[in-house]
């Protein structure tokens, strides 16, 4: 029952190779009688031996082949042999050279040999003279033995040679560039228990189905035959498919957590006048953040445009004195040039502030999101970027107190995956009180600041909203989470786009 | 945000308590400081730009102190009148104000010499906007005779020493010759004339907003008393600067001295360590809070955070100067509180969500392509000329930025290809066929825009294959266009990119929205490949624009 169940899952390849077996172990011999390739037999032999029909044993072996002029000599004979008919008849050794093709060193291992075998004689007049002796005579007449060994079938063991042809391998081997010593790797497939009861039963293939085609259901002929079965646990080679970005992926997972918990979408423009970015955001126009080393301004359209008459002279006397607030401001005189300067966005705040000034009183209590690159003018490194993604809220609600801002928070980061987050003072120039934001991370065992969040200055909600309303505020960094979820460790490879990476990276669950 | 260093031995004195490491770590970070680093003999925090009271390792320890209870409510400073003058002549209208202040009884040592340097240096740094808005000296008394001038004049008419230098030179060469002339001389821009503080001898004692004179200007252990020069253009400004120094002083063991600062139109007296009232509207904290904390207990924790609470007023230290509103206070309140102690809650206000059409049009699009096998790729705004023009065959008007540190990112995008273009550059070792697509921002003049700038989303498709020929990204276009419903022509076109007679403009409803066709194999060889490329790029903007019409 084993056995049947056995050869019905035979591969084609191991069909063909299973009944060599009997005759052969030597994996050259089942290439030869199969007429496969290498390679398929390889893989034949490797299925077999999973399925324990086969032991395969690989062993090092010593290999004799044919060099250069191993293969020259096979073909054209030796040198010595040449020289030696050559002085049949006394001749100088200038002329031997002259009537073969045979290259100096030739000539002279040729006449050392010879000499030492006692196949000519030399003498010295008019150059150097050479005759054939009786022996040379013997040696033409019965030929080289070398010759013969060259003409054996290599490469070959050297366990496979004679003794006589082991001292002509031994003479060979002292010449130059004859014969050489490959180590080859031999492989041995010998048959197990179970292999043996196989080879014992009959391995029909004609009766076998191995692919299902259209063909074979339409004519029915899968009726009268079997389908072999397949090795289901096999492994199978990689494929991939298109998909989206693992940014893309995060931000709709944190875009839905927003969405469920009631927030409305805010978007808006990545260059932005310095008004919506920093002085709608009671940004005092000589704060360092709108320093050239920090954030990035515009060549070529160095300033855009001002909002309405109203509502920039409402931003200008909450910096200038604290407009109706009760507020002392920043005492300086407020300039426009300055809040017309372009620049990229430093964050998604510029959306809040524009959300903010154009709502209506209708639409307070409200709450609203957004997620967004935003820029910083900083030299790359692995923890450092120039763009970065920020996940930004903002909450108008009458009743809404700081106790609130931490608890919408807490849930945010709580459904991205950290269960514990705390929160720190810190400080913003239009959130009072300020919080930064804390999250543990589990697998590292510390906290990771994660950005910040505050309730919005009175300067900020009278001079926007016309009234002084809570609004809850928060722009936490969104590409540490998401570094933490992918186990990234550079931050350059968030935007380094290896397609091998992209096909193969886990897809996020959450 | 400044970095200081802290003598954990000198902390702890002042504090006049001894935590143990744990406490002390968890309790200066809920205080509003960034710890960076505590040991054994050293505690380094960073100082939010809003307290430079903590600059000085007097005033975060005084903060600290009070904040974990030891020494708790508004800290008496004693200023005695020195009876001294200084004399501010109108000439220093680049600069017009000063305030000034003498202390003695001091006792220097080493540590405390390089204290007093930082603690100007990193005031300057911030609350003087390096130096620009205020900057600050300090003088041995012993080698000055009153009254002092603060006066400008031509620099060409002026010699003196500066400190660290060898010998005198003329006020016009400090700008090249000394350091913090070359390091500040931004701050002196257009300047005809400079700030002197002159002396009752005419000994020049500094020049502004550079150094002091080395006669005059030079503190070293042997000083026991010293007088003190804040200037700046921001009276309120410069008032803060000088409480904040004084008071250090003090708490290092010196006695304040108070001067008469003579202005043309007006006399002050400085320092006024007098605090400032600030009212509190209990109910107000406890609806900002969402605590309901009751008087006395508002007043503790003020106490906590150095103020006094009397006759529901908050009396706040002359050193604080962020305090601009009673929201100020509030956050004081909970930062004695402690962010950790409050419970946080979630109120039950219904308001309904909405996702943004665009962008679930763009997702939807996103997903199509996907489910097409394509990839998605995701790339920055920022680019180069040469990979947006140069290497596209093309020469398009870019915008550009003013200062970016990285001449491989100093522009905004134009269009979308070149960066998939880049990316099949970076990926030639990888399996082919290799198709990709990226939705980002594109930037270019429009005068009709608010900022000058309109931004754009496109689509980008590139495909990489031996095979891949325009029917191929033809059908692709055809397929999205197919599953959004929306009719399109295409026209022939030229395009530097693309091959000629294999690029089209795609047209729905009279307007552009795409060009569609063959990589030019120009452009493939510029990007080091050798792989057959086709590409579309396609104006969702204004595709959706149209469509939603």
């Amino acid at each position: 029952m084993e056995v049947d169940k056995i050869i019905a899952a035979l591969h084609p390849l191991e069909r063909k190779v299973l009944p060599i077996l009997r005759e052969t172990s030597s994996f050259e011999k089942i290439a030869e009688l199969t007429k496969l390739q290498k390679v398929e037999v390889m893989r034949a032999l490797q299925w077999l031996q999973n399925k324990k029909i086969i032991s395969v044993k690989q062993k090092l072996q010593e290999k004799i082949d044919l060099d250069e002029n191993g293969l020259k000599y096979r073909d054209k004979g030796l040198p010595e042999k040449t020289f030696l008919q050559l002085s049949n008849k006394p001749i100088t050794l200038d002329e031997i050279g002259k009537r073969s093709n045979l290259s100096k060193q030739e000539l002279s291992i040729s006449l050392g040999i010879l000499k030492s075998k006692g196949a000519i004689e030399i003498k010295k007049e008019r150059g150097i003279l050479i005759s054939i002796t009786n022996a040379g005579k013997n040696i033409l007449n019965k030929g080289f033995p070398e010759e013969d060994f060259l003409k054996k079938k290599f490469p070959i063991g050297i366990f496979e040679l004679n003794n006589e042809e082991k001292r002509i391998f031994e003479s060979l081997k002292k010449r130059k560039n004859i014969v050489k010593l490959n180590i080859i790797k031999i492989i041995n497939a010998e048959l197990t228990e179970i292999g043996k009861k196989l080879t014992a039963q009959k391995i029909d293939s004609k009766n076998i189905i191995d692919r299902l085609t259209p063909s074979i259901i339409q004519s029915g002929e899968w009726k009268n035959k079997k389908l072999r079965s397949y090795d289901v646990a096999i492994n199978v080679p990689n494929i991939s498919g298109g998909k989206r970005h693992f940014v893309s992926q995060a931000i709709q997972y944190s875009k839905r957590i927003w969405l469920d918990m009631g927030f409305k979408e805010m978007t808006g423009p990545i260059v932005e006048s310095s008004f919506w970015v920093f002085d709608a955001l009671f940004t005092a126009q000589d704060h360092p953040v709108r320093e050239m080393q920090d954030t990035f301004f515009i060549k070529n359209q160095k300033y855009g445009k001002l909002p309405e008459k109203k509502l920039v002279n409402a931003v200008k006397s909450a910096h200038e004195n604290g407009g109706s607030t009760g507020s002392k401001g920043w005492q300086y005189n407020w300039k426009n040039e300055e809040a017309m300067k372009n620049v990229l966005r430093t964050h998604t705040t510029n959306l809040s502030a524009r959300t903010l000034a154009g709502l209506k009183k209708s639409e307070i209590p409200s709450k609203f999101f957004a997620v967004g690159r935003c820029f910083r003018n900083e030299a790359i490194d692995w923890s450092h970027l120039f763009e970065f993604n920020q996940t930004e809220g903002i909450v108008i609600d009458p009743n809404a107190n700081f106790r609130h801002l931490l608890g919408y928070l807490k849930e945010f980061f709580r459904r991205m995956g950290f269960e514990k987050a705390r929160f720190r003072p810190a400080y913003f120039a239009y959130t009072e009180p300020s919080v930064e934001i804390d999250a543990f991370y589990p697998v590292h065992k510390k906290w990771i600041e994660l950005g910040g969040a505050g309730i919005l200055r009175p300067e900020v909600t009278k001079a926007l909203l016309g009234e002084e309303i809570p609004v809850l505020a928060w722009g936490p960094g969104f590409d540490r989470v998401m570094m933490d979820y992918y186990d990234i460790n550079d931050m350059r490879d968030i935007y380094k786009n290896d397609l091998k990476q992209l096909r193969e990276m886990e897809y996020w669950m959450k | 945000m400044p970095t200081i260093k802290i003598n954990k031995k000198v902390f702890e004195k002042l504090v006049g308590k001894k935590l143990p490491l744990e406490k002390l770590k968890d309790r200066i970070s809920y205080l509003g400081t960034d710890l960076e680093d505590v040991n054994e003999n050293e505690i380094v925090v960073e100082i939010f730009p809003n307290r430079p009271d903590m600059l000085s390792e007097e005033g975060f320890a005084r903060a600290f102190s009070s904040f974990i209870g030891v020494k708790t409510g508004l800290k008496k400073y004693n200023v005695k009148k020195s009876g001294h003058k200084v004399i501010v002549d109108k000439s220093v209208s680049m600069r017009p104000y000063t305030t000034c202040a003498i202390v003695k009884n001091l006792n220097f040592n080493d540590e405390m010499i390089r204290e007093i340097m930082q603690i100007q240096e990193k005031l300057a740094l911030t609350h003087g906007r390096n130096r620009k808005k205020s900057a600050y000296g300090l003088y041995p008394l012993n080698n000055i005779n009153f009254p002092i001038r603060y006066t400008a004049k031509d620099p060409n008419e002026v010699k003196f020493r500066p400190l660290g230098l060898e010998k005198e030179i003329s006020a016009v060469k400090v700008e090249e010759l000394h350091p913090k002339g070359r390091e500040f001389k931004w701050v002196a821009e257009g300047w005809k004339k400079y700030p002197f503080f002159i002396d009752g001898k005419e000994n020049i004692m500094c020049m502004l907003p550079y150094t002091n004179s080395h006669h005059t200007g030079k503190v070293d252990e042997t000083t026991k008393e010293v007088f003190i020069e804040c200037t700046g253009t921001d009276l309120e400004n410069v008032k803060q600067a000088l409480n904040i120094i004084v008071t250090m002083l003090a708490d290092m063991g010196g006695q304040i001295y108070s001067l008469d600062i003579i202005y043309p139109s007006k006399t002050i007296t400085t320092p006024n360590l007098n605090p400032e009232e600030m009212k509190v509207d209990i109910g107000y904290v406890n609806k900002i809070l969402g605590l309901d904390l009751k008087e006395n207990q508002i007043k503790t924790l003020l106490e906590r955070m150095g103020f006094d609470y009397k006759n529901k007023k908050a009396l706040i230290p002359a050193y604080r100067t962020d305090i601009l509103h009673q929201i100020d206070l509030i956050e004081d309140i909970a930062i004695a509180y402690g962010y950790e102690n409050f419970i946080p809650s979630i109120p039950n206000l219904s308001t309904i969500s909405a996702e943004d059409k665009f962008e679930i049009f763009k997702n939807k699009i996103a997903d199509l392509l996907s489910g097409m096998g394509l990839i998605e790729t995701c790339s920055y705004h920022l680019s180069n000329k040469e990979q947006q023009c140069s290497m596209m065959n093309t020469n398009l008007s870019l915008i550009e930025l003013e200062n970016s540190i990285s001449s491989d990112y100093n522009i905004l995008k134009a269009w979308n290809i070149p960066s998939l273009m880049e990316i099949l550059s970076s990926n030639k070792h990888h399996e082919y066929p290799q198709k990709i697509f990226t939705i980002g921002t594109i930037f270019k003049k429009n005068p009709k825009s608010e900022t000058n700038i309109e931004e754009d989303e496109r689509l980008a498709i590139a495909i990489a294959s031996e095979k891949t020929d325009y029917t191929e990204i033809r059908q692709i276009l055809d397929y999205l266009f197919r599953s959004i419903n929306l009719k399109y022509e295409i026209t022939e076109t030229e395009h530097d990119s693309f091959i000629t007679g294999r690029v089209g403009r795609v047209i729905v409803n009279g307007k552009n929205v795409a060009y569609i066709g063959e990589i030019s194999p120009q452009v493939i060889t510029n990007w080091e490949l050798e792989m057959p490329v086709t590409a579309l790029e396609l104006n969702l903007t204004e595709l959706f624009n149209t469509i939603s019409k």
